[in-house]
């Protein structure tokens, strides 16, 4: 190209540079459809699982859903019929119990890390342990609270069963408590502390007020978590094929760990019961889920 | 003489004759870790006066301002030395209840804080921390508080509603009532409108020539034409030094330093 | 200017003051550092009751308990071998079959998902990682396992029948569908939801300009993640397969319903064995004495073996949100 001007001569002027397309390589393009091809069918596969189950649990667990099974408790070996009343009135306490004892301390621990702890060693090495915590083993926990407390005691418990419950919640409340509160803009720690409020004060009316809806978040995530939790509850509230115990002592019945004795039972009723309850584990599991999800996006 | 052209004639009311001294700085140093940020700054503030901060980006000025209520002590690597005399105190030391010395210096910040609860409930914070008082009483120092924070006729009917729903002008008088509701000696301004519109500028400045009668007010502010407007002194601050201090007439005038005399012409900053 | 007494101020503003209005300020601040220090205590605890309630099997059988074979409840003689090596490799087998799997939903779900379609997917991936592990164990035993017997076992071993190494590993003597590769595949499915959210949280992390100046050069899809998303976010995305390591290994009643609980060590992986969790969870009940103390003892190998896998991966993730 010889007269480049600027004056705009026309286009038509002279041998023109060729831009081809098609300059990418085959392979390059063969490569990139390889991996939309197989990332695509990966994600596909995760979703037909998801959708298997629960097509699983609806189909199978739905035969099961009647009257008896929120009216009647569980039926003895050979029984007849039967619900489920007993195993889910038990799992609603030992739940409940469970998060009413993690709460105060996980929320206390997370304000520890967010609001007291900048920059203490004690804090990172809590934070460390906690995310360890939050991803071990529940059956580990089981055995943990097996030994501390039934063993001493001689017999398992409801209040067994929640501290491990308690145990496996807590890591979770702890960290989205601390990571929530770090969200809390500093200024209004700051115009708080101006206007005389202590550190307390500051916390409690302020930092928690603004955190709140990510603290809940916390607790209901925890709760999804431990709801399903069959393993820690296996060696502390063991199960009870009786009435509900109030006192909590001695086995309590529940949902996972009956769902685990008649799943593969000889007893066809059984086994309509162990499908129903399943049902509703991961009914109320996924409506958790999804509550939180919502608050956290209502912010 | 053209120099001065470029400038605003101060338009604030001139200090009082003989106005006591609220706050006295003394060889004031201040480090942000290992960084000296104010060096060796002595100052008097007169009572019930308005007192300006200025200087560029960076000279301490609003270091000095949160050393007042020692809003500092929350981070561990700021310290301070020398001494700072609240009516016969220095409130630099450590026996001073911290708490109690910022109920009595409020400070009013760059960014509206509103705390999440109701507007009655911002502005009786401090009060409820630190005051018996019955709910009547209450609704009486917050409606007060309202009103010299000229806020009471737009927010009378919502007293119940969030504070954060208010727009950003309105956020920070409320933030100014809440400061004022306690009934503190001294008002710490931080830049106070330079997140604002300037009609809620204009507002918070009539608010503070308002205020100069009842409290002690100290305001940093980058504009200098504000510094000029509404304050009886002034301090010039450059690179953590106390440069030039004295009545603002004389600073925009024909102040004695020929740093703040390119300063308030424009020269920099 | 005059210098006001503190005398004159005091007369000046008398106001009515609570006494002592923060008495509880401290006790607050210790209440929280106690509720923090509660953390360490755990695991604290956690490691010392399994450690203590493993002790006499331990001193019993010294390595022994490491490299037996046997699981005599008769004789009270206990071997760890088969567990261990089970847990070992279901693990191994659920992150042989998951990372890949993950690694691509993941991809999907940043890079390839159209926008309206990238909400309802990743929710339905982090309701997956919801589901709970008895429920994935229902699936696995009832659903997957007499597919998995009458469509892979079968016909595989039909086929490798006889064959020098494929012969003795993939042979299934008796194909019931449960064993170490059906729980491996079980667990494979149970920690791709983990494993996926939490590489498409990294991956959303890096700045959106480093990847629209690799596509706005040219480059195809797979290689902006092959040469730039997966090389930045990389050391956290190795954390998060860590991660979904330390899940595995730990996970018992995904593994339980469909393992199918032998005390013996196969040299095929379509035969039933056991891992540390299903032995626990399928024995302790019953347990006393020796067997008991052996139990744990198992536990605190899985312990200790999850603790390191997790310390790992602590440190190599950046805090994203495991929750």
């Amino acid at each position: 190209m010889t007269d480049a001007s600027l004056t705009g001569s026309s286009p038509s002027a002279g041998p023109q540079p060729q831009i081809k397309w098609g300059r990418v390589r085959q392979s390059r393009r063969v490569q990139d459809k390889i991996l939309r091809v197989t990332a695509t069918a990966a994600t596909a596969l995760s979703v037909f699982v998801l959708f298997w189950i629960l097509g699983m649990l609806l189909w199978k667990g739905g035969q099961g859903i009647s009257l008896d099974l929120f009216t009647k408790i569980t039926p003895g070996p050979g029984t007849a019929g039967g619900g489920l009343l007993n195993a889910i009135v038990g799992s609603i306490v030992l739940t409940f119990l469970g998060i009413a004892i993690a709460t105060p301390i996980g929320v206390m621990a997370g304000t520890y890390l967010a609001e007291y702890g900048r920059g203490s060693k004690l804090a990172e090495v809590v934070r460390f342990i906690n995310d360890i915590l939050l991803s071990a083993p529940s059956i580990l926990i089981g055995l943990f609270v097996y030994v501390i407390l039934v063993m001493p005691f001689r017999g398992y418990s409801g209040w067994a069963g929640s501290v491990a419950l308690a145990i496996i919640a807590l890591p979770v409340i702890v960290r989205t408590t601390e990571d929530m509160l770090r969200l809390v803009p500093n200024g209004l720690r700051e115009a708080a502390a101006a206007l005389g409020a202590p550190a307390s004060v500051v916390i409690r009316q302020v930092c928690w007020r603004a955190a709140k809806a990510g603290i809940v978040t916390g607790i209901l995530l925890a709760l999804a978590r431990i709801a399903g939790e069959t393993a820690p509850l296996l060696f502390t509230a063991l199960n009870n094929s009786f009435w509900f115990n109030w006192n909590l002592t001695g086995g309590i019945s529940n949902l996972p760990v009956t769902i685990y004795a008649f799943a593969s039972a000889p007893y066809d009723n059984w086994q309509q019961l162990a499908w129903a309850g399943a049902l509703l584990i991961t009914g109320a599991i996924l409506i958790l889920s999804i509550a939180a999800r919502a608050l956290i996006n209502r912010k | 003489m053209s120099q001065m052209a470029v400038q605003e004639a101060p338009s604030a009311a001139a200090p009082k004759a003989d106005a006591p001294v609220r706050i006295g700085v003394r060889n004031l140093d201040f480090y942000y870790g290992g960084f000296h940020a104010l060096k060796d700054v002595s100052m008097n503030f007169g009572d019930r006066e308005v007192t300006a901060l200025i200087g560029p980006s960076g000279c301490g000025k609003s270091t000095l301002l949160r050393i007042f209520n020692r809003i500092y002590s929350l981070y561990p690597e700021q310290r301070a030395t020398g001494e700072v005399m609240l009516d016969g105190r220095n409130i630099l030391s450590p026996n001073i209840d911290i708490n109690e010395l910022r109920a009595r210096i409020g400070m009013v910040f760059q960014k509206p804080t509103p705390f999440p609860m109701s507007i009655y409930d911002n502005c009786a914070f401090g009060m409820r921390l630190y005051e018996k008082l019955s709910k009547s009483e209450l609704d009486d120092r917050v409606e007060q508080a309202l009103r010299k924070a000229a806020l009471w006729d737009e927010v009378k009917d919502k007293l119940k509603q969030s504070g954060m729903g208010l727009s950003g002008g309105q956020q920070q008088r409320m933030c100014i009532a809440r400061t004022i509701a306690q009934q503190p000696d001294v008002i710490l301004f931080d830049e106070p409108t330079s997140a604002l519109d300037p009609i809620s500028t204009g507002k918070i400045e009539e608010l503070i020539e308002q205020l100069r009668a009842d409290f002690t007010i100290v305001i940093v502010t980058h504009n200098m034409q504000q510094a000029a407007r509404i304050s009886q002194y002034t301090a010039f601050m450059y690179l953590g030094e106390l440069i030039e201090f004295g009545p603002t007439t004389k600073i925009f005038m024909n102040p004695d330093q020929k740093r703040t005399l390119d300063y308030v012409t424009g020269r920099f900053g | 200017m005059v210098a006001i007494s503190e005398q004159t101020y005091k007369n000046a503003t008398a106001v009515t003051r609570r006494a002592n209005p923060f008495r509880f300020d401290p006790l607050f601040a210790a209440l929280s550092r106690a509720a923090a220090i509660t953390v360490l205590v755990l695991l604290a605890g956690i490691m010392i009751s399994m450690v203590y309630g493993g002790w006499d099997a331990f001193a019993k059988f010294g390595t022994g308990f490491f490299t037996g074979t046997q699981w005599d409840t008769m004789n009270d003689n206990y071997g760890g071998l088969p567990a261990i090596v089970g847990t070992l490799s279901t693990a191994l087998i659920a992150m042989v079959i998951g990372v890949p799997l993950s690694m691509g939903t993941a991809i999907y779900l940043t890079q390839l998902a159209p926008g309206w379609f990238k909400g309802p997917v990743g929710t339905a991936v982090e309701l997956l990682a919801a589901v709970p592990s008895i429920i994935y164990g229902m699936w696995g035993l009832f659903v997957f396992v007499p597919l998995f017997a009458a469509y892979f076992q079968v016909p595989v071993s039909q086929v490798v029948e006889g064959m020098p190494i494929l012969g003795t590993i993939l042979y299934a003597r008796s194909p019931s569908g449960l064993g170490i590769l059906s729980a491996g595949v079980i667990l494979a499915f149970m920690i791709v939801p983990f494993i996926a959210s939490l590489t498409r949280d990294m991956l959303d992390q890096i700045p959106t300009v480093l990847r629209e100046s690799a596509y706005g050069i040219g480059c195809t899809t797979w290689e902006v993640v092959r040469h730039v998303l997966l090389p930045q976010a990389g050391v956290s995305i190795i954390g998060a397969i860590m991660l979904g390591l330390g899940r595995a290994l730990g996970e018992t009643m995904a593994v339980t319903f469909v393992i199918g609980n032998a005390n013996r060590l196969s040299a095929s992986i379509m035969d039933p064995g056991s891992t540390i969790a299903s032995r626990i969870a399928s024995e302790f009940n019953e347990a006393l004495g020796m067997q008991m103390n052996a139990l744990i003892a198992l536990g605190c190998i899985l312990f200790f073996v999850t603790f390191v896998v997790l310390v790992i991966a602590r440190i190599l993730v950046s805090r994203v949100k495991q929750y």
